[in-house]
């Protein structure tokens, strides 16, 4: 019997059809993969970061809850515990468990710890189990004793049996770790209700109530029936969780749009690798063709190909994604760096849907990207695609321009329109329209642009601005993703940049005074009593000395909390004080004016001559909007009233901030030395100059990641142009092997490649920078505005951008020489005898 | 002018070893001689014309244009050599597409640093000679190949070279424009006063020669009857 040979055993072609680009061009294959793989790990870790910290939330706010039906939830202040009685009473309640609520600060730290005090019989009932078996449940009946979750007891290396020490107002209460808690997630703590109000000036007052409901009574219709008194709601238990993750939800959407363009950025260099690819495999493809395949066949021969980059990219992206975080998680926390999960440190959990969602994501960019050349392959007359020299024709089918044109109508239309749920994804489609739009047009814009450079002497500039002009689409494809890069890196360091002056310029105006006191600094358990007030106007050299109170409210069961500032003197000078983005109502009849921040404004739906009623105290009191004000500090809103009038209805005359003017000829030293004497751990001093350079701190750490990501997503542009470039010099051998032998030098092809690369980065450089600029009036204007409610003045980086843009034409120049060594060796001498 | 004495050049074979390709020729081409070069698939026409254009170096011997020896000039220089004393058709034509005609032609002029005026009226002249004065204004991809073609004997020669090395020059083109091509290229050739050295596996195109030289593993003989 006769064996074939194995050269001879031949089977199906597609697979080697397939593999053939993979083989011939590694690198230039791997650079795509790359791409998709960091877009995806990109997205998917900020994903799977975000989603550990909102679970760790929606974790804890059911554990506090237990088997509740309803929370009964007031502002942190809390609401009168009479109506504890009235709720427990209520026919249809099985269960009601009184809870006060406490970010107690760790005395001598900088740091919170949250507790909560709760009835142990009534918290038993909802909750059975929550100590651990060892403890002595007896112990939350003592007034001195605090019950630990595993992770405070380990965030605060302390032991069962050790005391802990927290802030009450500027004195020292000390509990004694009397157990654990056999659930709990976070950082938390237990006690006895009465112990917590007696300690931290809560008397008679309650934050929640946990309520169970007789069986067949619904949580909805119960809730709405129940006379609660103004700033008090009932709610789902995972409504609390809903909130927090509500109010970060902004910030984590917008992460992930950053993302995502780092994806978007590598699909186009999929595309840029796959029509280059083609452009340069017309002839072979055109052979297919003639020898049988049909054009469905050339289209998935392509598709496949993409599908290989896409399927390789997600796998890999995947598993860095979850590499990446787990390190972020590790390294950098929950927030990445925004400050706004305080006090949790949440583990990893996979989501496998996420994975999913991410990585087919990364699959489908990949294929998306070889759609279009795949087509334009699959319609090419194969007579004419056979001859050398018909390359370029692979690249005519962008030169229509009326989608380019549509999709920067849509855009145009996208921006005037509102927000959906809360979110700008109008504002993220226009930019997107916008984006896409521009790279259509791409081949018109670098056709325009190129006409306008200056005749340069000598043969190599002539040799590339000829080149370059007639091939405009050609360019345009080396150009989508360093034109994406740019116009991305442009809007964000335009709308970075405007944030920041404002910030500085808005901390300029609103810090007027010499020195700031903050009770505690963190948490909401130190306060200055009214005695303290006392001794700090006391001072010698204190010349002027004004305090501030704030207290959160609850206006509306959806929205999150507002920050009620009360301070001195607000009805004299608020009008010269605060930094004003409206008109001013005046004060009507014997109505006063309280004066809403931005977010408030927009969250609320409220402008100047409207009315607000405030639950203050026990009662409602009603203001007139005087104006709005610009606030970067409380993106749920905040409204300043006169603190004479706060403690007319509330009676409380607490403060938590004081603004401290010195005498004329006072010396500051001592004026600190004397207020760190009242309360040597008490009170956190600090000047303006120190709270203008924390908060730029904490501004430039939020922005870490945004400018990580953008970053990544210039480097994956600069990859997609050395890898276009590379292919274009693959597909242009016998052209520099001609101009080898009529007597162009290696140094002449070379500055060819250089001048080719600064035209096409230069031109990346002007349309990704009109793009960008065009995309930061958007983020400033629309998805900032939607997504923050943040107003705030355009401010170009002119130097940093300069800088950027020489740095990237050099890059560009760099590695479009980088990449073109191959036409400068010497096998593009022999390359004038191929036929391909 | 051009003189190749005992040009040896070998290649890497798949045992490791080495195989000539070409081994101890020696070629005389005096000024003005138009010579073709016939031979076998694979017997080394092509790797003759590189080493005559100072593209690829022997491994002996020495090829002298007009007295130099090309081993003795680095690669800037020899580049500087082909700019100024060759002239390429190739069998591609290999005609810049994003370049008029007119450019096409006038490119070694440019790489020469012949000033404007110069430069148009000799391109202006070499598209005369070719018939080709009134599609100085079209792009290659507007001509046929016969065109094509002859926008590259004009390339060829529009620098005045000592030599010109043309490769299979009609290998793309059919019979009726083949024969065009030839007749252009001799009469072209005999006007500048350039020596030819063309390399072709066609009979009638290497009739067109003053002289016929066969190349075989051997070396040059006469070529078959």
């Amino acid at each position: 019997m006769s064996r074939t040979a194995p050269a001879l055993r031949v089977g199906t072609p597609w697979p080697a059809l397939v593999a053939a680009p993979f083989v011939a061009h590694p690198l230039r294959y791997a650079v795509a993969v790359l791409a998709i793989a960091i877009g995806v790990a990109l997205g998917l870790a900020v994903q799977l970061v975000n989603g550990a910290a909102v679970g760790e939330f929606a974790a804890a706010a059911r554990q506090v809850a237990g088997d509740a039906d309803l929370v009964v939830r007031g502002a942190r202040a809390g609401f009168d515990e009479s109506l504890y009685t009235a709720v427990a009473r209520h026919p249809d309640v099985i269960v009601a468990s009184p809870g006060v609520e406490i970010d107690a600060k760790l005395a001598g730290r900088d740091a919170v710890l949250a507790l909560a005090g709760v009835d142990l019989f009534r918290a038993s009932q909802l909750q059975p189990g929550w100590l651990a078996d060892d403890a002595d449940p007896l112990d939350l009946l003592r007034d001195d004793t605090v019950f630990l979750s595993a992770t405070a007891l380990t965030q605060l290396g302390v032991q069962v049996g050790d005391t802990i020490a927290l802030q009450a107002g500027l004195g020292t209460v000390r509990l004694r770790v009397a157990g654990t808690l056999a659930t709990g997630s976070g950082a938390r703590g237990v006690l006895d209700i009465a112990a917590a109000q007696t300690h931290f000036g809560r008397l008679g007052r309650l934050t929640r109530i946990d309520v169970r409901l007789r069986d067949g009574v619904r949580p909805a219709a119960f809730a709405a029936a129940l006379a609660l008194p103004p700033g008090v709601v009932a709610e789902r238990p995972e409504a609390d969780g809903d909130t927090t993750a509500r109010m970060t939800r902004a910030y984590r959407v917008n992460l992930n749009v950053l993302a995502l363009v780092a994806l978007f950025t590598g699909a186009l260099l999929v595309f840029s690798t796959q029509a280059l690819a083609v452009a340069r495999r017309r002839a072979q493809l055109a052979l297919l063709r003639v020898l049988g395949c049909t054009r469905g066949q050339v289209v998935a021969l392509l598709l496949a190909e993409g599908a290989v980059v896409g399927a390789s990219g997600a796998l890999l992206g995947v598993a860095a994604g979850i590499g990446l975080a787990a390190l972020a998680l590790r390294f950098v926390g929950a927030d990445l760096g925004a400050g706004v999960f305080r006090g949790i440190a949440p583990t990893l959990q996979i989501d496998p849907i996420a994975t999913a969602v991410f990585g087919v994501c990364g699959f489908a960019a990949a294929v998306a990207g070889s759609v279009a050349p795949a087509l334009e392959a699959a319609r090419a007359r194969p007579a004419a695609a056979l001859k050398a020299g018909d390359d370029a024709r692979a690249f005519d089918a962008l030169r229509a321009p009326w989608p380019g044109v549509a999709l920067l109508a849509a855009g145009a239309v996208a921006v005037l329109l509102p927000p959906v749920d809360g979110l700008p994804l109008f504002g993220y489609g226009a930019i997107a329209a916008l984006l896409l739009g521009t790279i259509l047009l791409l081949p018109r814009a670098t056709r325009a642009l190129l006409g306008l450079l200056p005749t340069l002497p000598g043969v190599p500039a002539t040799l590339a601005s000829a080149r370059l002009r007639a091939f405009p689409a050609q360019a345009a494809v080396s150009l989508a993703a360093i034109v994406a890069a740019v116009s991305l890196m442009t809007a964000m360091a335009i709308m970075v940049a405007s944030l920041r002056t404002s910030l500085v310029d808005w901390l300029d105006g609103i810090l007027p005074a010499d020195l700031y006191l903050r009770a505690g600094g963190v948490g909401d358990s130190a306060f200055l009593s009214p005695d303290d007030q006392a001794r700090l106007r006391a001072i010698d050299g204190v010349g002027r000395i004004e305090f501030l109170r704030w207290v959160s409210l609850r206006l509306a069961a959806a929205q999150p909390p507002v920050v009620v500032l009360a301070r001195d003197h607000v009805d004299a000078d608020a009008e010269a004080r605060l930094p004003l983005v409206s008109a001013i109502a005046p004060a009507r009849d014997a109505t006063p004016r309280a004066w809403i921040s931005e977010p408030m404004a927009a969250l609320h739906r409220l402008g100047p001559g409207d009315t607000l009623a405030l639950p203050l105290g026990d009662g409602t009191t009603r203001f007139v909007v005087g104006g709005i004000w610009r606030d970067y500090a409380r993106p749920a809103g905040a409204v300043l009233i006169d603190r004479a009038r706060y403690i007319a209805a509330t009676g409380d005359r607490t403060a938590n901030d004081a603004g401290l003017w010195l005498a004329p000829g006072a010396a500051p030293g001592a004026v600190r030395a004397a207020v760190t004497a009242l309360a040597p751990d008490g009170i956190e001093r600090m000047t303006p100059a120190d709270i203008r350079a924390l908060s730029l701190q904490v501004f430039d750490r939020t922005f870490f990641v945004t400018y990580a990501l953008e970053a990544v997503a210039v480097a994956i542009g600069l990859l997609g142009l050395s890898s276009a470039v590379g292919a274009e010099v693959l597909a242009r051998r016998r052209e520099f092997g001609m101009l080898r032998h009529i007597g162009v030098t290696r140094g002449e092809i070379a500055r060819v490649l250089a001048f080719e690369g600064a035209a096409v980065g230069g031109v990346g450089l002007a349309v990704g920078g009109a793009l960008g600029f065009a995309m930061s009036l958007i983020l400033i204007h629309v998805v900032n505005r939607q997504s923050f409610h943040w107003g705030m003045t355009v401010d170009v980086p002119w130097g940093a951008l300069a800088t950027f843009a020489a740095a990237l034409l050099g890059l560009a120049t760099l590695t479009a020489l980088a990449s073109g060594r191959q036409a400068l060796g010497a096998d593009v001498v022999r390359a004038v005898k191929e036929d391909w | 002018m051009l003189e190749l004495d005992r040009v040896t050049r070998r290649y890497p074979d798949a045992n490791g070893g080495t195989r000539a390709v070409l081994d101890a020729v020696d070629l005389t081409v005096a000024a003005g001689e138009f010579v073709a070069i016939t031979g076998e698939s694979g017997v080394g026409k092509s790797t003759l014309l590189n080493l005559m254009a100072g593209l690829d170096r022997p491994d002996g011997g020495a090829v002298r244009l007009d007295g130099t020896d090309l081993a003795t000039l680095g690669d800037d220089a020899l580049t500087r050599l082909r700019r100024t004393h060759l002239g390429f058709v190739f069998q591609a034509f290999h005609v810049l597409p994003y370049l008029s005609v007119a450019r096409n032609v006038a490119l070694p002029l440019a790489l020469q640093g012949v000033d404007t005026r110069e430069t148009s009226d000799r391109v202006a002249a070499m598209l005369a000679a070719v018939g080709l004065h009134a599609r100085a204004g079209s792009l290659p991809r507007e001509l046929s190949g016969g065109e094509l073609q002859r926008v590259a004997i004009a390339r060829a020669l529009v620098h005045r070279p000592r030599l010109v090395l043309a490769d299979e020059p009609t290998g793309n083109l059919d019979p009726e424009n083949a024969a065009t091509v030839l007749d252009l290229l001799r009469t072209t050739l005999a006007a500048s006063g350039a020596a030819c050295v063309l390399v072709t596996h066609s009979r009638l195109a290497a009739a067109t020669a003053a002289r016929h030289l066969h190349l075989t593993a051997a070396g040059f003989g006469a070529p078959p009857a």
